[in-house]
């Protein structure tokens, strides 16, 4: 179900922006890379804030540029939202006026996202009647994102919307971000260069380097791809999608099923039937020829080998399918010779330890 | 070599000394606007033939007057009118009894269009102009002549809605001369050829002395320059036959 | 005492000096927007010509203008073309001059304000679907609004205090184009010297007070020059 088309080129002589892609048209998709890949070009391309002289972008169904038949829809005629690095309030208005701006100048409402219900999702009722000046950064970028919303856009467009923000605000808000996700049927183009952000946010992964897509398609598969330099990174990991089956109250544990097994994870605060977001890093994974018989490891999986590739500094990188779920692990180069690992190889992968992301 | 060098100045002071009618002296001169062209000959000759020298500053009497009763340096003082010269003298700025006539000024009734002004001035009862440009009569001796003249003529108060007023009699001439105002009245310095004694350019009338009183310009000396050597001598200069000639030349009458 | 001429040279200027100052900002404020966002390699000249009234003596500027105004002059051929006649010794004309004197006290605040506030949320309100007239009314001006205010306080007194140019373009016209610098003026060369303080005092009590209550109003004005 591919909604966004977009293409475009643009030369700044420094700088080149070359890309072709189809988005999904649901879910975060998170446009990923290092500061100068051109994501955040490409993202203010979709907005219209610049305009590259040869582009085509299809949202929808609806052509917002094609630069053949030389339309350009400006920004302000696009059913888009979208939140700025820095917030970029109004200092003259309230945050009430600030979230009705946008507001008053749609003609119908027709959609689903009601204002009530953005400022509930984003916790900023008692802050209505405050202006700019007296938020704090994580309350004005929380304003924003209610702002964007609550025009009911038919996309989002974030632009690093955390990264002006300590830590402890980031955490403040990454919730609100993974709620929208649950409960807004609103595609979400997120630019960020943090990959907590990308573990904890992402459905669709794009990697983008030197103004072209490296590497785009489902988060677990693109972490897991061996020819990306994600997982080569020291923070490789992958992302399983889980739900909650049990509660062990005794062992403070919780089990989690996923596609193809189950994990026991530090107990959860949370429903069973609950979805949760699981991070493994490559790290943490090692690889056992045979089940052990005795291990102090709770988690050991039969998985199969699926490839694997030289990592930094007498590393390995293997991956792995657990189920259906794609792996990575980590290991010395020393062990993989050891191993003789091969693909197709049959294996267990002992998961010493996992992280919940929300 | 050694005695040359030291007896050539002290014999110079000492000369200055013995002849102090002899040293060249500067005087500073406020005059008014529309005495500049023959002021400046004036001058020039004066420095040639005295070997003192006239620093001239050019204005309207008026700001002159306020100078001087503020302590401004002037030693003589040549005004376009009477009033300011005597009231000097009265409240003890000048010299008493020196004031003196030194020019009748003369006025045009002139327009930068060629053959516009009749040269008996018909046109200011024939009316047909947007514009009749004076200088303001509130204070500039010229506005307030050419309103005499108009007075005299009827035709004051019927013109008084055209009027437009020049701060000073240069500004007047630079509103007819731009061709802003038809018409205006301006100095017969301002416009007369000094080579044939006529119109330089455009067409105008001049208006005959029987239409508005005596229009006598007059000079006065200052305290500040009383025991200026070169303030009396350009005072003197100023009566010469050298002097009148110039001062005819340049359209102005001449004392009696 | 302030004679009725006096009262009369008074209330002309206030009304001179307004309707210049609205003229100023309604054709400051596009040139000065124009300046503050464009790249154009005019802008350097644009920049210097609207600065230039700060260096011709006003006469000297007036002098000019009554040339360019008159008959003969291109600004003069073109009003009689249109039929307006000559703009010099009318009120239009003495505001012409006055706009075009008064220019750079209007234009370079306003420029520096928007300056100020950047492109950052003009690109927030075409996210909210501002358009860009829009955009300008509803952040730019609100947000400029201690420049506005500046603008016009400098424009307002700065053509209130003009004399050279007046007195040139004008041609003091009692009731028309005698403004009150020139009155003042007038009584000072007519040696009228109390008339002169009585007019000139008033024109400053009177301005101080226009001065003090905008100065007032801009110091209570809970605006913040840059976006939170």
């Amino acid at each position: 179900m591919t909604t966004i088309k977009a293409r475009f080129q643009l030369d700044y002589g420094d700088f080149k922006l070359a890309v072709d892609l189809k988005l999904p048209g649901n879910g975060i998709t998170v446009l990923f890379g290092h500061s100068g890949s051109g994501k955040t070009t490409l993202l203010r391309c979709i907005a219209g804030l610049q305009r590259a002289p040869q582009g085509f972008l299809e949202v929808n169904g609806s052509v917002w540029q094609d630069s053949e038949r030389g339309v350009f829809l400006p920004t302000h005629k696009r059913p888009l939202g979208y939140v700025f690095q820095e917030a970029n309030l109004f200092a003259h208005l309230t945050v009430r006026d600030n979230l009705r701006y946008g507001l008053k100048r749609i003609k119908h409402n027709s959609g689903t996202v009601r204002l009530d219900h953005a400022v509930d999702l984003l916790g900023i009722g008692h802050l209505l009647e405050r202006r700019p000046g007296q938020l704090s950064g994580g309350e004005r970028q929380r304003v924003a994102i209610t702002r964007a919303l609550a025009l009911n856009p038919e996309i989002l467009l974030m632009d690093e919307p955390l990264a002006s923000l300590d830590f402890k605000r980031k955490q403040e808000i990454l919730p609100f971000l993974s709620r929208l996700h649950q409960q807004l049927a609103i595609p979400l183009l997120y630019v960020t260069h943090s990959q907590q952000e990308v573990a904890q946010l992402a459905d669709t992964l794009v990697i983008m380097e030197d103004g072209r897509v490296q590497a785009l398609g489902p988060l677990p598969d693109i972490q897991s791809r061996l020819d990306v330099a994600l997982a080569q990174d020291r923070e490789a990991a992958t992302v399983w999608q889980v739900i909650i089956s049990e509660h062990e109250a005794d062992y403070h544990l919780t089990r989690v099923e996923f596609s193809g097994g189950s994990l026991s994870l530090p107990r959860v605060d949370a429903e069973i039937g609950a979805s949760l977001r699981v991070r493994i890093y490559a790290r943490d994974v090692s690889i056992v020829l045979e089940a052990p018989a005795a291990t102090s490891i709770l988690n050991v999986l039969p998985a199969t080998v699926t490839g694997s590739a030289d990592g930094q500094a007498g590393q390995s990188v293997i991956r792995l399918v657990v189920g259906s779920q794609a792996l990575l692990a980590h290991i010395t180069r020393k062990s993989a010779r050891l191993l003789d690992l091969q693909v197709g190889m049959a294996v267990y992968v002992q998961i010493k330890c996992t992280s919940i992301l929300n | 070599m050694l005695a040359s060098r030291f007896l050539h100045p002290i014999l110079a002071v000492g000369l200055l000394l013995i002849t102090p009618s002899l040293r060249a002296e500067t005087v500073l001169v406020a005059v008014a606007s529309d005495f500049t062209r023959p002021m400046t000959e004036i001058a020039a000759t004066f420095e040639k033939i005295t070997h003192h020298t006239a620093k001239l500053a050019f204005g309207s009497s008026g700001k002159a007057f306020a100078q001087i009763k503020s302590g401004a340096p002037f030693e003589v003082y040549l005004s376009a009118s009477e009033k300011y010269p005597l009231e000097l003298e009265k409240s003890g700025f000048a010299i008493a009894d020196s004031h003196f006539i030194y020019a009748i000024g003369k006025l045009v009734l002139w327009s930068a269009i060629p053959g516009y002004v009749d040269n008996e001035g018909k046109i200011l009862t024939t009316g047909g102009f947007k514009h009749i440009a004076l200088a303001d009569s509130s204070h500039a001796p010229y506005g307030v002549v050419a309103e005499e003249v108009m007075k005299n003529l009827g035709v004051l108060d019927k013109l008084r809605p055209l009027f437009v007023m020049g701060e000073n009699i240069a500004q007047t001439f630079q509103f007819v001369n731009t061709g802003n105002a038809d018409l205006g009245f301006v100095g017969l310095a301002q416009v007369i050829d000094i080579n044939n004694g006529k119109l330089g350019s455009g067409s105008g009338w001049i208006i005959p002395d029987n239409l508005h009183g005596p229009f006598r310009q007059m000079a006065v000396l200052l305290k500040t320059g009383a025991k200026n050597p070169a303030a009396l001598a350009l005072v003197d200069f100023l009566k010469s036959p050298t002097a009148r000639s110039i001062i005819e030349k340049y359209g102005f009458g001449l004392p009696e | 005492m302030l004679t009725a001429d006096d009262l009369e040279t008074l209330l002309l200027t206030f009304k001179v000096a307004s309707i210049t100052t609205l003229l100023l900002l309604l054709l400051g404020t596009p040139l000065a927007w124009w300046l503050a966002r464009t790249h154009s390699k005019w802008k350097s000249i644009i920049n210097a010509l609207v600065a230039l009234p700060l260096v011709l003596p006003p006469t000297v500027l007036g002098f000019y203008l009554l040339v360019l105004m008159g008959p003969a002059g291109v600004v003069g051929q073109f009003t009689t073309w249109l039929g307006l006649g000559t703009l010099p010794f009318t009120l239009p004309g003495l505001m012409v001059a006055s706009v075009l004197y008064s220019l750079p006290f209007v234009v370079q605040p306003l420029q520096a304000t928007f300056s100020a506030i950047g492109g950052h949320a003009l690109e927030a309100a075409a996210t909210l679907r501002a358009g860009s007239l829009d955009r300008f009314f509803s952040v730019v001006v609100p947000l400029s609004k201690p420049g506005f205010l500046t603008a016009a306080i400098l424009g307002f007194a700065h053509t209130v205090g003009e004399f050279g140019v007046v007195l040139m373009v004008g041609g003091n016209i009692p009731g028309k184009t005698r403004v009150v610098s020139v009155q003042i003026y007038n009584h000072v060369e007519a040696l009228e010297y109390a008339e002169a303080h009585w007019l000139a005092g008033s024109l400053l009590v009177f301005s101080f007070s226009v001065l003090l209550i905008l100065y007032t109003a801009l110091r209570t004005q809970p605006v913040a020059h840059s976006l939170k």
